[in-house]
């Protein structure tokens, strides 16, 4: 059923649909209004399940699938978007989806639910979203039948449990001797995830029609000989930049990498190794190195393509980013400007 | 006279083999309690000592569900188990139960434990007090008694050790209006064992915090632990108080011994019985137990 929804209202929707048994939420800006609405369905009695009102985001935070409503780093304080945020803890295990708009910020919370509970998988999934861009806009979104997400989300059987017939210790400590292996173990867990994170959206899509790419999406880039890549409701913009420049004659396309954790390098190289130039659009930058993302994608190419990639950090603390930022970025990546930050201001530069 | 031999009954939750030091308090008062709580409970287990020396993986002391989160989270799992037994109806008879040293307890996992406090979680937090983050060598915490020398609130020629009194944490608890909050020792094995029972028998959040001797930490020989523990009750600074809806309901009344006692055999005090400034800081620890006598009538 189509609505005219905001996306924080579809993101509670959504879980709600995936009817959890306990929910634990603690609001904090741009999010606030996904615990709020999560709190009047709860208190409605639409969904029968105990909710936890925690003390705080980290209290909140033990759990199996997180919201992250992506909003920038202090200092300076700033509660607009970035990426700077979740792309702080790329490498804590957690596996990373990037929604593009807030139809599939709500089928993201859909799948991350497949996906963490999956006995190959059992790590934790964070559907990040872009805090305001996102979740104070409202859009049409489908929202499924409860009967279609019953479907496709069972019950969930634990592999492991806290069960007094069958005690586990779990968060045991591990010492120099074995702790290696048990973080080899979680590498090989996150990188096998890559195929059950494409398999769930195939699954999705033969359940519900809708189909946003897997761990990218390619959007015109057959015969493009510039590739912008995008994470995030960016994505959007760059789809209608590419509509508006390929009506020009120009041949770029766009490639939103759906799934940051795991990365998936081969399916990028294989989407960007015949074009001309890459350009990333950062929503983060990695203080005191470069862009996360595009070194990333360089790392992934090395030795299997020469295709140039450069990185345009944009978009900082809720700065738009239009088509002039995207046009920016291209033509300075085809002057050979590799690290850069497109659309600064440099009169406020100069008077700082 | 013919000696009996020596025997107790082994708790399914807490087995031995486990890697704590010699004399370890914290180790002989979880047996007890796990002693009293039984086999239908889940446990969870903030960072610190008692997660260490229990679970050096494949190794286990624990034959009831435990979990281990973080140093500042054990109170928030536990909610989380509480509700997910409750939404499943086990909560009638499956305990939950959360474990955190001081430093987890008084410091790092205040918020989450006083959240868990307000909402009225049916969960028995406990907090044992050894008085340092003992686990990664004597640094102080909030529970640190005034003038202990710890290796962050070191004595020295310009310092006699930690310069702030003992957080008063169980006060703290029951400003909360939970039902039911006890200071406890280890040395007082009944006691012990009562106010866990008592605890187990009311719904909502409880909170005990036994005082747990330390060898290593406080500098005292392995076989003194139960003497120790004894010594901080009967000289005041560790009173041994009930509270029940907010109010002292009752109080273990004591010997009145002088602090030197208690605190002479400690290496963590020592350095008060070598100059004439330490003798003086004698005065103000006596006058934070009579204090505590007072406010708390530990003196008939």
């Amino acid at each position: 059923m189509k609505k005219m929804i905001e996306g924080s209202r579809a993101v509670a929707e959504a879980v709600a649909l995936c009817r959890p048994d306990v929910i634990s939420a603690y609001p904090i800006t741009p999010q606030t209004h996904i615990v709020e609405e999560l709190s009047q369905i709860v208190a409605d009695g639409q969904l029968d399940a105990e909710y936890i009102r925690v003390e705080s985001e980290h209290s909140a935070a033990s759990a199996c699938l997180i919201t992250g409503v992506n909003r920038a780093l202090s200092a300076p304080l700033s509660i607009w978007n970035d990426h700077q945020d979740t792309m702080g803890i790329r490498d804590t295990g957690w596996l990373q989806l990037y929604a593009e708009n807030n139809q599939e910020a709500l089928d993201m919370h859909i799948q991350a639910y497949k996906i963490a509970e999956d006995d190959r998988v059992l790590l934790p999934v964070m559907v990040c979203m872009d805090g305001f861009i996102l979740t104070h806009t409202y859009e049409s979104v489908d929202m499924p039948e409860q009967e279609q997400v019953d479907a496709f989300l069972p019950k969930y059987d634990p592999l492991y449990r806290l069960d007094p017939e069958d005690p586990y210790t779990l968060g045991a400590y591990i010492g120099p001797e074995l702790f290696h292996e048990a973080r080899y173990v979680m590498q090989q867990d996150c990188l096998a995830s890559k195929e059950v994170v494409k398999e769930v959206a195939r699954e999705f899509k033969e359940a519900f029609g809708r189909w946003g790419g897997d761990v990218i999406e390619a959007y015109r880039c057959d015969d493009a000989e510039t590739i912008v890549i995008g994470l995030g409701s960016v994505v959007g913009t760059l789809k209608d930049w590419a509509d508006a420049r390929r009506a020009e004659g120009q041949k770029v396309g766009a490639l939103k990498l759906r799934c940051f954790r795991p990365f998936p390098g081969e399916e990028l190289v294989e989407a960007v190794s015949g074009a001309k130039q890459v350009v990333v659009l950062e929503k983060a930058v990695g203080m005191g190195a470069q862009g996360i993302v595009a070194s990333e994608l360089r790392s992934a190419l090395y030795g299997r393509s020469t295709v140039p990639v450069s990185c345009a950090i944009v978009g900082l603390g809720g700065r738009d980013v239009t088509f002039n930022t995207i046009d920016e970025a291209c033509k300075r990546a085809g002057a050979g400007e590799r690290e850069f930050f497109a659309g600064l201001r440099t009169e406020a530069l100069e008077e700082a | 006279m013919a000696t009996q031999p020596f025997t107790y009954e082994l708790s399914r939750g807490f087995l031995p083999g486990h890697r704590a030091c010699a004399g370890c308090g914290q180790a002989a008062a979880v047996r007890m309690i796990m002693e009293v709580v039984g086999p239908d409970c889940v446990v969870t287990n903030a960072t610190g000592c008692l997660e260490v020396f229990s679970t050096p993986y494949p190794e286990s002391a624990w034959g009831v569900p435990w979990i281990h989160s973080l140093f500042e989270n054990a109170a928030s799992v536990a909610a989380g188990i509480e509700a997910a037994l409750r939404k499943q109806g086990r909560l009638e008879t499956t305990r939950v139960l959360a474990f955190g040293g001081d430093g987890a307890t008084v410091d790092i996992g205040f918020g989450a434990l006083s959240g868990m406090m307000e909402r009225g979680h049916d969960i028995l937090y406990v907090c044992y007090d050894n008085e340092a983050y003992m686990n990664t060598g004597v640094q102080r915490s909030g529970s640190t008694p005034f003038a202990a020398s710890t290796t962050t609130s070191p004595a020295g020629r310009a310092s006699f050790g930690e310069d702030r009194p003992k957080k008063n944490l169980p006060a703290i608890c029951a400003a909360h209006g939970i039902p039911y909050v006890a200071t406890a020792s280890v040395s007082f094995f009944a006691d012990l064992k009562r106010k866990v029972r008592k605890a187990l028998g009311i719904r909502g959040p409880k909170y005990l915090q036994v005082h747990v001797p330390c060898p290593p930490g406080w500098g005292y020989p392995e076989k003194d632990t139960v003497e120790i523990g004894k010594l901080a009750v009967e000289c005041g600074l560790f009173p041994l108080v009930e509270w029940e809806d907010g109010e002292v309901t009752r109080v273990r009344k004591i010997k009145k011994v002088p602090v030197e006692e208690y605190l002479k055999p400690q290496r963590r005090f020592r350095h008060l019985f070598r100059t004439e400034e330490g003798k003086a800081k004698l005065a103000d620890i006596q006058a934070l137990a009579d204090a505590n006598i007072e406010k708390y009538g530990l003196v008939d």
